[in-house]
């Protein structure tokens, strides 16, 4: 994606001295004006991303949210590199849920000039006309935020204010701005022996106008980004200091548990709390359309006294559905409709009905919950025509909108106070907003902060989930055994672009997909289509390598001359791995191989069966190339964090719907990987130097079909749905052909 | 009345007998270190030392920690340093513990929001097994992180017990 760094470039003297270096894709005389109304106290607060104070600290703002993803400090090594910083100088401070920091602003700026982002399609299925109707968000999410904000607005705000700073201290010495050399925070003009701090120079350097296009660091010239720099939000994880929102505590908060209609879409008839109200501490029982609420003075209390109230919520024609019967209207959906177009190249009905030979197979997954550590919250307080704000959110300026809509009152009229998010993997980003919608209404009836906890059972219960899919292929080969044909259809809906095409080398090709509504709500999922469609594909890929009998790394290496990048995190991970060399006794090796988010990502899946007839993942090793590495080590860590993320999902994961409902409450029947079954993962970095991809999701997607590929390859039994426990492999079928 | 201490102060509350620990320490005392995960015991994010071994708070009641010595994640390094230095209070000693400064130098928390429980059982791990084996770590660390922080949870306890 090519994309004009020229933006509008803003900064602002601050009172007391000092600048503020800022960057934005909407006009500055937004921010001007935002200036003027919020001038108060000492500083001036436009959008910004640093700040340079007198004594020489710099504080950089990150207007995205920090859940372990190691955003904070990315994006900051970006704009202090770019500045030529004393990182040991750098704070850190996630910039506040106003609309002066949106990024929805920076993304429709990519969006006029390259296409709405895949991932802002998949969460609120919008066109590029829409999107103007969500520009006030500050979303985490798409794997976006190094390679959208960090590589536009955060570097081009520290080369900016590097600029300035030269500039400033040039004119001051009166020697050209050429002559003058920026590091570690001093500018040096070294014929002259001179040097100033950047915070000498800050108030001066707030007068010129800054550079509209300055110029950015070759990567030979970082000295910040590239390095495995320590994350700044790690101390205060380790001693229990660290803020999410479930932490917000005050001695006059209420606290409330809440049971929502089990049914999705279903409404609350009636209600008899007459003993929940007799319980110590109980304040109030409130009736919300869909749910009934207990609000105590402990979240305990709550959650006890709402065990003693009788709710009845209405009956509708989704009280009998199951999981099996999603499962037949998706068949039947896909028996009886050619559905639409998701990619089409050539005529592929044409070549299948010419095929010398074909290959068909079906696939499904079920739905899956997000299930983050942090169970879902928010704590409202209204006073005074007012409202402050505690929740764990992927969009901080989204839920502020959302609570003061729900609970009527103007947006700058809402306070949302920064916290970390304890997971977020797509439950905690916009439009998921059930949690939200009720602590508002909930704490509207109180003048004093009510937190609404959902417990982990409910949080399961009501989710948005990973949608399940059904997917089925034909595939056809010509005479000499060459695959010619690729035939899919799937059920929907789609989430985000591009998620089932495959960038084998195949003549032809038709991707289509069938309508898949159901009421069970959907959302992103770490990875959005990718966890699903890599499964499909990446496994029918392998079948149709088994059945050409060349070994599934030739074969898919021999469809991919036109993907170089393809090509190289296959071969690396695979040579890392050992393919092809001796295993020990009862091991194999499975592979896949999938683009997303701008990266592209290989696995390969050392499995064996153990005596219990389960599967066991001794290793795996990865290949990612992300463009290049802003911090490497953050870059180990989220591949290490999507591999074991994906891997419950492929093991464990199902969420099943019985009587309309989901089936599954906490964790012993919604298992995860947990110590024990984790294998050993070796990541290996491919730095093509192309343009940067994301990392928060690229390495989930493809550790499914690298496990089920192994699998195959010990076992014979090919793995067409998860998740893989349900599969017995304690009888041994004979060993592959390979 | 429920009387126990927590990092070395008494509390004495008028709460249920049968409340769990976990909300005590949360809703009464308003330490918010010790975190909510699942309230059945399985994901072990509420961990705390109750007279220094790990156990579970949300399932347990008040009334069984009667009187007994509890530590959260707030009080980790005052209980173990302060143990180090035979019980005395020695304001040299770090604000960290061994197992804290291992997870900031492996780099271990993502999200970080099971890492209370995580250090804690593993904590308790270390006193009793200085040298766990892998099997050991796996039989003994049952806590769940979605954000698969495990293989350097691994790693930073093998850096413990071989420093």
């Amino acid at each position: 994606m090519k994309v004009s760094r020229r933006r509008f470039i803003l900064s602002s003297a601050l009172v007391g001295g000092g600048v503020l270096i800022g960057y934005s894709a909407t006009r500055p005389s937004k921010h001007r004006l935002a200036n003027n109304e919020l001038a108060k106290g000492g500083e001036h607060y436009v959008t910004s991303f640093l700040k340079i104070d007198p004594d020489n600290q710099v504080t950089i703002y990150v207007p995205h949210a920090e859940m372990g993803q190691g955003v904070h400090t990315s994006l900051a090594m970006m704009a202090a590199d770019e500045m030529d910083a004393d990182w040991e100088k750098v704070s850190i401070e996630q910039a506040p849920a106003t609309d002066l920091f949106a990024n929805g602003d920076l993304i429709k700026g990519f969006a006029g000039e390259a296409g709405v982002p895949g991932f802002l399609m998949g969460l609120v299925n919008v066109s590029a006309t829409k999107i103007a109707e969500i520009g006030n968000l500050q979303i985490t999410g798409g794997s976006s935020s190094v390679r959208f904000t960090g590589d536009t607005a955060m570097r081009t705000a520290g080369a900016a204010a590097r600029q300035m700073l030269i500039e400033c201290a040039a004119q001051r010495w009166n020697v050209p701005a050429g002559e003058c050399t920026a590091a570690l925070s001093y500018v040096q003009h070294s014929d002259s022996g001179q040097s100033l701090t950047y915070g000498e120079l800050a108030s001066d350097a707030a007068l010129l106008e800054p550079a509209t296009e300055p110029d950015l660091k070759d990567r030979s010239q970082f000295n910040i980004m590239g390095k495995a720099i320590s994350r700044n939000d790690i101390p205060a994880k380790v001693d229990g200091t660290a803020p999410y929102g479930l932490d917000y505590h005050s001695e006059d908060m209420l606290y409330a548990a809440i049971r929502m209609a089990p049914v999705f879409g279903s409404k609350l008839v009636s209600v008899d709390a007459s003993a929940a109200l007799s319980r110590r501490g109980v304040k109030r029982v409130v009736e919300l359309e869909d749910s009934v609420a207990v609000v105590a003075n402990s979240y305990w209390r709550a959650k006890e006294a709402l065990k003693l109230v009788n709710a009845e919520f209405e009956t509708s024609e989704n009280d009998s559905i199951s999981s099996a019967d999603i499962a037949a209207r998706f068949d039947a959906e896909l028996a009886s409709s050619n559905g639409s177009k998701d990619f089409e190249q050539g005529d592929t009905d044409d070549a299948i009905a010419g095929a010398a030979d074909t290959i068909e197979a079906s696939y499904r997954v079920p739905y899956l919950s997000h299930a983050p550590m942090e169970p879902m919250n928010c704590t409202v307080h209204f006073h005074d025509g007012k409202a402050d704000l505690w929740t764990s959110t992927q969009d901080a300026l989204g839920i502020r909108g959302r609570v003061a809509k729900i609970g009527g009152l103007d947006e700058n009229d809402v306070t949302h106070h920064f916290s970390y998010v304890g997971g977020g993997f797509g439950r905690r980003l916009p439009f998921t907003w059930n949690v939200i919608d009720h602590a508002t209404l909930i704490a509207k009836e109180f003048d004093v902060p009510v937190k609404t906890v959902l417990s982990r059972e409910d949080d399961m219960q009501q989710d948005y989930y990973r949608p399940a899919v059904h997917s089925n292929f034909k595939a056809g080969f010509d005479s000499y055994g060459n695959i010619v044909a690729w035939h899919n259809r799937f059920t929907g809906p789609i989430q985000v672009a591009g998620a089932a095409f495959i960038p084998y080398d195949i003549e032809n090709q038709s991707i289509r997909v069938v309508d898949g509504e159901t009421h069970v709500p959907i959302a992103a999922w770490r990875s959005v289509d990718h966890s699903q469609q890599t499964f499909f594909t990446e496994s029918f890929v392998d079948e149709i390598a088994h059945r050409t009998g060349i070994n599934p790394y030739q074969f898919r290496m021999n469809l991919l001359q036109r993907h170089p990048r393809h090509r190289k995190v296959l071969q690396v991970a695979a040579e890392a791995a050992g393919y092809g060399q001796n295993l020990p006794e009862g091991h194999a090796l499975g592979l896949a191989v999938q683009e997303s988010f701008g990266s592209i990502c290989a696995e390969v899946a050392e499995v064996s069966i153990g005596n219990d007839g389960q599967p066991i993942v001794h290793k795996v090793t990865a290949a990612i190339d992300c463009g290049w590495a802003v911090n490497p080590d953050t870059v180990e860590a989220q591949v290490e964090s999507g591999i074991i993320f994906g891997l419950t999902a492929a093991l464990y994961g199902e969420i099943t719907i019985e009587n309309g409902r989901v089936a599954q409450n906490n964790f012993p029947d919604y298992e995860m990987v947990r110590m024990a079954d984790v294998p050993e993962i070796e990541v290996h970095i491919v730095e093509s130097g192309e343009a940067l991809g994301g990392l928060g999701e690229p390495a989930t997607p493809p550790i499914a079909a690298a496990v089920t590929n192994g699998l195959y390859i010990l076992t014979g039994q090919r793995v067409r749905n998860l998740p893989i426990r349900k599969h017995d492999f304690s009888k041994p079928a004979s060993l592959a052909a390979i | 009345m429920a009387k126990f201490k927590v990092n070395g102060v008494e509390h004495e509350l008028d709460i249920e007998p049968e409340m769990p620990l976990l909300w005590a320490i949360r809703d009464e005392l308003g330490m918010t270190g010790t975190k909510f995960g699942c309230g059945i015991a399985s994901c072990g994010a509420c961990t705390v030392h109750v007279n220094g071994s790990a156990v579970r708070s949300c399932v347990l009641p008040v009334s069984a920690i009667e009187g007994q010595d509890i530590t959260t994640i707030e009080g980790l390094a005052f209980a173990v340093n302060a143990a180090d230095a035979g019980g005395i209070n020695d304001k040299n000693a770090p604000d960290i513990t061994a197992v804290q400064q291992a997870w900031i130098d492996h780099q271990v928390p993502q999200c970080g929001y099971c890492q209370s429980g995580m250090i804690m059982a593993v904590s308790s791990l270390l006193a009793s097994n200085p040298n766990p084996s892998d099997a050991d770590i796996d039989a003994g660390i049952t806590n769940v992180c979605r954000c698969g922080s495990y293989p350097r949870v691994r790693k930073a306890i093998h850096s413990l017990a071989s420093a």
